[in-house]
C-alpha cells in the first residue's frame, strides 16, 4: 500500500489551537494513547510529531444490517475535544447518520469517493451483509448491500468491521439467519486489510486508538486469529478483571442484591463469560472511564466473540457444571497441589463447555431446518 | 407531476426511503418505505425469556435501553415478577437520561442543518453573533472572540476543500431563512452539543455499565447493587455524580437548546401549517409513580382522534392491529384484514424489484414495515402526541410549559399539528423531563438512608416457578413514542415475540384501506422548490425523529405457535 502524500503539516497544529488544546494537553493525551497501545516509551516521545505529520486520511462509514450503534459509540470518543480533532483529523465523506446531504447528493459523495480515492481511502463498515431475497432485505439508493460492500471495500486501502455484526455477522446472523447475514470479510473476502473490532458496540477508544495507531506508526496494528488488534483483544476479560481476586478467593455473588453482590463479588456463578472472553473492557471501561458492565454488576455476556448470540446463550447460565470454586479457598484447605487440580478441572469445562455449545448450535440449527420443511 | 426519489434518507437511524410525487411545486403523495430487515424475533424463538431484553436492545443503538425496558417488562408481566421500588426509580432515571440525550442529538446533529445553513454561517458577524446570543439566553458562551474563534474554525475546514460530512448538502437553498449570525450561533451550539451530549450519557454508564447497549437490566429488575457503606455498589458518590450531571443537562437545555428552538422557529413560522400529518395520537403513557403495570405515569396515556384535545380516550390495546397489506409480507387469511400482535404471523415475501432498482411498486407492497392501526385508525406517537395527550388531560408542567412556549412564540395551540410542532414539543418534553430527574435521584437516596436496599424480584427468577406457559406485554414510551413487547413463554422459552415499534406507527406504509402512514400524510402538501435538493421534506422527516432499524419487525414466524388468546 502506498503512503499517503502528505500535503499540509501544519493541520494538526491549526486544529489544536483552533480547539484551545494546548501544547501539554496534547502530549498528555499522546502519552495516555501510548500507554494504551502499549508502545514503547521511544514511540510515545515521537508521538507528537508523528501525529501531527499524518495526512488525513479519506473515510466512508456504511451503514447495513446494523443499529447505528456503533455510530453513537464513535460520538462518544472521549478526551473531549482531542477526541474531536481525531474526527477532524479524518475526512468523513460519507456517513448517512451525520451528513447534511441526502439521496442522490448523498449517494453521489460516496460515489465520488470511491472514484477519486481508489485505493487510499478508509472504509468503516457497521452491520452485516445479507444475502438472502437477492439482496432485498438491505438496500441504500435501490442497491443491495452486497453489492455496495464489494464497490467500496473492494477499492479500499482498508476496510474496519466496527461491531460484532460487521466482524462475525452478529446478531442478524444469529440461529437461524433469517436473512443469510454474512460478517464483511465474508461478503468481500477480496477487500484488503479487514481489521475486526468486534464488541456490542465496539468501544469508542479501540476506534480511536486504531485510528491513530495507524496515522503514526504508518502501519496497522498486529491482529489476532479473528483480526482484531491485539492491543484491545490480547487478554482475557477474566485476567484483567477488578473482581478476579473474588474468583480465586472463592467468593460469588449467588442472588441479585445479595451482600456479596454489594460488595463486588465474581459473578462467575450468574453467568459471566469473561473466562472466555479476549476484550479490554476492565482495562479501558466505557464512556470516559466511568464504568463497565461486570464493574456495574451484570456479567459479561461475550460480545466481543464470534456467535456470542448463539455459544454464549442461554447468558445466565454459568460456564462450567461445577459451583463455585475459588483458588485461594482450596489453597487454604488442601494445599496448592488441589488448587493446580481444580484449575486444569476449569480449564478442561471451559473446552467441554465450547463442544458442548458447538453441539447445541447444530442441535439448534437441525431443528430450525426441519421447521422450516413443508 | 414530477416522480422524486430521496433515499437513503440520512441524518436518521436506518434504512428509509420516500418516493413522491410533486407538482407545481408541491408535494402531492408520498410514499415511506424502510428497505432493511433482519428478523429478530424469529431468532428470538426457543432462547431463554430472561435473555431477551439483551437481544431486543439491539433493535436500536440510538434508542438503546428502549427495547430493553419493553423487553423486562413484557416478561414480567407474564411470568408476575413484580420489581421493587429502587429498580422502578433506576429504570426512570435511565428512561429520562435518554429522553433528554436523544432529544438534544436530534435537535443538533439531525435536524438542525434542515434549518441552519452552515456555509452562510461563514458570513455571520461574530460581534452581532455575540449580541444575539446575549439577547437570548445567558449562557456563558458567548463572546465576540469565542463566535469569532468558532467562525475561525469553519473556515479551516471549508476553505480547505474537504467539507466531510457537510459536503454536497443543500447550502444556499431558497428555503434557508436564517441570517448569518443566527447560523453562526447554531453552528457553534452544534459543536457543543455534540460535546455535552457525551459528558452526560456517563449517567448510562453509571447505572447499566455502558453506553450505547447498557447491560443492567434483569427480568425482575436491575443488576446494579445498591449500598451507600460500599465503593462496588450505587452510593452516596455515584447520588453526587447523578445530581451535578442532571443540573449540567438542565442548565444546558435551558440556556442553549430552548432559546436555539423559540429563536430558529421563529424564522420559520410558516412550518407551524406544513405538515400536520393524520391528526391522531397516542401514548401509552411513561414515568411510573408506583409499582405494578397500573401505576400513574409522569406523562399521561391516551388517545387523541382527529386533533378533539377536548376527548382524550383511554388506550385499549385490544385495538392495535397490524396490516401488511402493502409491506413484504403474507397473512394465510389474506392480506385485508390487520391482525393483534397476539395473533400475528409473519411470512417474508419480497416481492419489490429486484435490485438494483429506481421505482418501487407503490401501487403493491412497497415496505419492510408493517402498517399498525388503532381501530383501524393510523395513529402518531413520540413527543408530540404525549405532548398533546398531557396537555390535553392537564398535566400540570406540560400545560406550564406548552403555554410558555405557545406565547413566546405568538401562536395558538393549532399550531402544535404541524412540522415545527413535532420539533418544537421534543425541545418542551426535554425541559419537563430533565426537570424531573432530581426527584427520582432523591427518591432513590432516600430509599438508601431507609436501608431498601432492594434490586431484582429474585423469587421469580428461577424459570421453575414459572406458569407451564403464560404470556404478557410490556408497554413503554421510547423517545420516538409508544413502544409495546408482546411475549408468549411455553416451558420456560420463548414460543413468540413480537414488538410494535414508534416509528413502524410513523413511517409505515398505507393499510388495506388504503389510508397514508403518518409519514406520507405529512408530507402531502409540502412545499418543494426544487425538485432535486429535497430540503423541504426533510424537515418534515426529521420532524418524527425517524429510527427504521426500530420500526422493522417480524412477528411469529413459527408454524406452531398462533396463540389466540383474550388480548391484554
Amino acid at each position: 500500500m502506498e503512503e499517503p502524500v502528505m500535503k499540509d503539516t501544519q493541520w494538526l497544529a491549526r486544529e489544536l489551537k483552533a480547539h484551545g488544546v494546548s501544547r501539554n494537553d496534547f502530549l498528555k493525551f499522546c502519552g495516555s494513547m501510548a500507554a494504551m497501545l502499549s508502545l514503547p516509551e521511544w514511540a510515545a516521545a515521537k508521538l507528537p510529531a508523528t501525529l501531527a505529520a499524518a495526512a488525513k486520511p479519506t473515510v466512508v462509514w456504511l451503514e447495513f444490517q446494523d443499529c447505528a450503534g456503533n455510530s453513537e459509540s464513535f460520538l462518544r470518543a472521549w478526551r473531549p475535544t482531542v477526541a474531536e480533532i481525531i474526527l477532524d483529523a479524518v475526512s468523513v465523506n460519507y456517513h448517512e447518520t451525520i451528513m447534511a446531504a441526502a439521496g442522490t447528493q448523498a449517494t453521489a459523495a460516496l460515489d465520488q469517493t470511491v472514484a477519486k480515492h481508489s485505493g487510499e481511502y478508509l472504509a468503516i463498515v457497521e452491520g452485516a451483509v445479507p444475502t438472502g431475497a437477492g439482496g432485498a432485505y438491505c438496500t441504500i439508493g435501490g442497491k443491495a448491500a452486497l453489492e455496495i460492500a464489494r464497490e467500496v471495500c473492494g477499492h479500499a486501502a482498508a476496510t474496519i468491521a466496527v461491531g460484532t455484526c460487521a466482524s462475525f455477522g452478529g446478531l442478524p446472523a444469529a440461529l437461524p439467519n433469517p436473512t443469510s447475514a454474512l460478517s464483511i470479510s465474508e461478503a468481500v473476502p477480496a477487500a484488503a486489510n479487514v481489521i475486526n473490532l468486534s464488541a456490542c458496540p465496539a468501544n469508542a477508544d479501540n476506534i480511536t486508538a486504531l485510528l491513530v495507531y495507524y496515522m503514526t506508526m504508518k502501519r496497522w496494528p498486529p491482529l489476532d486469529d479473528h483480526r482484531r488488534p491485539v492491543f484491545a483483544y490480547g487478554q482475557l476479560i477474566h485476567d484483567a478483571c477488578e473482581r478476579r481476586a473474588h474468583f480465586d478467593n472463592g467468593q460469588y455473588v449467588q442472588a441479585w442484591g445479595d451482600e456479596g453482590h454489594r460488595l463486588g463479588y465474581c459473578l462467575y456463578q450468574m453467568g459471566c463469560k469473561g473466562p472466555v472472553t479476549s476484550h479490554n473492557c476492565p482495562i479501558v471501561k466505557w464512556n470516559e472511564g466511568t464504568n463497565w458492565p461486570v464493574e456495574c454488576g451484570h456479567p459479561c455476556v461475550g460480545c466481543a466473540e464470534p456467535q456470542f448470540w448463539d455459544k454464549m446463550s442461554p447468558f445466565y447460565k454459568h460456564l462450567t457444571g461445577v459451583p463455585g470454586f475459588g483458588m485461594a479457598a482450596n489453597i487454604d484447605k488442601v494445599g496448592i497441589g488441589a488448587a493446580a487440580v481444580v484449575t486444569a478441572a476449569f480449564v478442561t469445562q471451559g473446552i467441554v463447555q465450547k463442544v458442548r455449545s458447538r453441539k447445541e448450535d447444530n442441535a439448534t440449527t437441525q431443528s430450525h431446518e426441519e421447521e422450516k420443511r413443508p | 407531476m414530477t416522480h422524486i426519489v430521496v433515499d437513503p434518507i440520512t441524518r436518521i437511524e436506518g434504512h428509509l426511503r420516500i418516493e413522491a410525487e410533486v407538482d407545481g411545486g408541491v408535494l402531492r403523495d408520498a410514499w415511506s418505505s424502510s428497505t432493511m430487515f433482519r428478523g429478530i424475533e424469529i431468532i428470538l424463538q426457543g432462547r431463554d425469556p430472561r435473555d431477551a431484553w439483551i437481544f431486543t436492545q439491539r433493535i436500536c443503538g440510538v434508542c438503546t435501553t428502549v427495547h430493553a425496558l419493553a423487553s423486562v417488562l413484557a416478561v414480567e408481566n407474564a411470568i408476575g415478577a413484580v420489581p421493587p421500588p429502587n429498580a422502578r426509580l433506576l429504570r426512570n432515571l435511565i428512561t429520562a437520561a435518554q429522553f433528554v440525550q436523544d432529544h438534544v442529538v436530534h435537535f443538533y446533529q439531525l435536524h438542525a442543518l434542515d434549518w441552519v445553513d452552515v456555509v452562510s454561517a461563514l458570513s455571520g458577524d461574530p460581534a452581532k453573533t455575540s449580541k444575539l446570543a446575549q439577547s437570548i439566553s445567558d449562557w456563558p458562551l458567548s463572546s465576540e472572540k469565542y463566535f469569532s474563534g468558532v467562525r475561525d474554525r469553519l473556515k479551516g475546514f471549508v476553505s480547505g476543500g474537504r467539507l466531510g460530512p457537510f459536503a454536497n448538502a443543500y447550502w444556499g437553498h431558497p428555503a434557508y431563512r436564517l441570517p448569518p449570525e443566527a447560523n453562526l450561533l447554531a453552528v457553534a451550539h452544534y459543536l457543543e452539543a455534540l460535546e455535552w451530549q457525551r459528558k452526560f450519557i456517563r449517567i448510562h454508564a453509571l447505572l447499566g455499565g455502558k453506553n450505547p447497549h447498557l447491560q443492567s437490566y434483569l427480568v425482575g429488575g436491575m443488576a446494579t447493587p445498591i449500598d451507600p457503606n460500599s465503593e462496588t455498589a450505587i452510593n452516596i458518590g455515584t447520588i453526587a455524580a447523578m445530581h451535578e450531571l442532571i443540573a449540567d443537562a438542565r442548565t444546558f437545555v435551558n440556556q442553549v437548546y430552548i432559546p436555539d428552538l423559540l429563536a430558529i422557529a421563529s424564522f420559520y413560522k410558516e412550518w407551524f401549517s406544513i405538515g400536520a400529518g393524520v391528526g391522531n395520537y397516542m401514548s401509552y403513557g411513561e414515568f411510573p409513580h408506583t409499582e405494578g403495570p397500573n401505576a400513574v405515569p409522569y406523562l399521561p396515556s391516551g388517545i387523541i382522534v382527529q386533533r378533539d384535545l377536548a376527548h382524550v380516550q383511554p388506550v385499549d390495546p385490544r385495538q392495535i392491529s397490524e396490516f401488511v397489506t402493502h409491506s413484504w409480507y403474507d397473512y394465510k387469511g389474506g392480506d385485508a384484514r390487520g391482525l393483534h400482535p397476539f395473533e400475528g404471523e409473519t411470512n417474508p415475501a419480497y416481492t419489490g424489484p429486484k435490485p438494483p432498482y429506481d421505482r418501487l411498486h407503490t401501487d403493491g407492497k412497497y415496505s419492510w414495515l408493517k402498517a399498525p392501526r388503532y381501530g383501524d385508525k393510523p395513529m402518531e406517537v413520540g413527543p408530540l402526541a404525549r405532548m398533546l395527550v398531557a396537555y390535553a388531560k392537564g398535566q400540570p408542567q406540560v400545560k406550564k410549559a406548552v403555554n410558555g412556549a405557545l406565547a413566546a412564540l405568538g401562536v395558538g395551540p393549532a399550531a402544535l399539528f404541524s412540522t415545527l410542532g413535532r420539533t418544537a414539543a421534543r425541545g418542551i418534553e426535554t425541559q419537563i423531563i430533565v426537570e424531573k430527574m432530581s426527584d427520582w435521584v432523591d427518591a432513590l437516596a432516600n430509599n438508601m438512608s431507609q436501608g431498601d436496599l432492594r434490586i431484582n424480584d429474585n423469587t421469580k427468577w428461577d424459570p421453575s416457578s414459572w406458569p407451564a406457559e403464560c404470556m404478557g406485554a410490556g408497554f413503554h414510551e421510547a423517545p420516538r413514542g409508544a413502544l409495546g413487547h408482546w411475549v408468549h413463554i411455553k416451558n420456560g422459552a420463548i414460543g413468540n415475540y413480537q414488538c410494535v415499534v414508534p416509528s413502524t406507527w410513523n413511517a409505515g406504509p398505507r393499510d388495506a384501506r388504503g389510508n397514508r402512514g403518518p409519514y406520507e400524510a405529512a408530507l402531502v402538501g409540502t412545499p418543494v422548490a426544487i425538485a432535486d435538493q429535497p430540503l423541504e421534506i426533510l424537515r418534515t422527516v426529521h420532524s418524527f425523529d425517524p429510527c427504521l432499524a426500530c420500526g422493522v419487525h417480524v412477528v411469529d414466524a413459527s408454524k406452531n405457535e398462533i396463540v389466540r388468546v383474550r388480548a391484554v
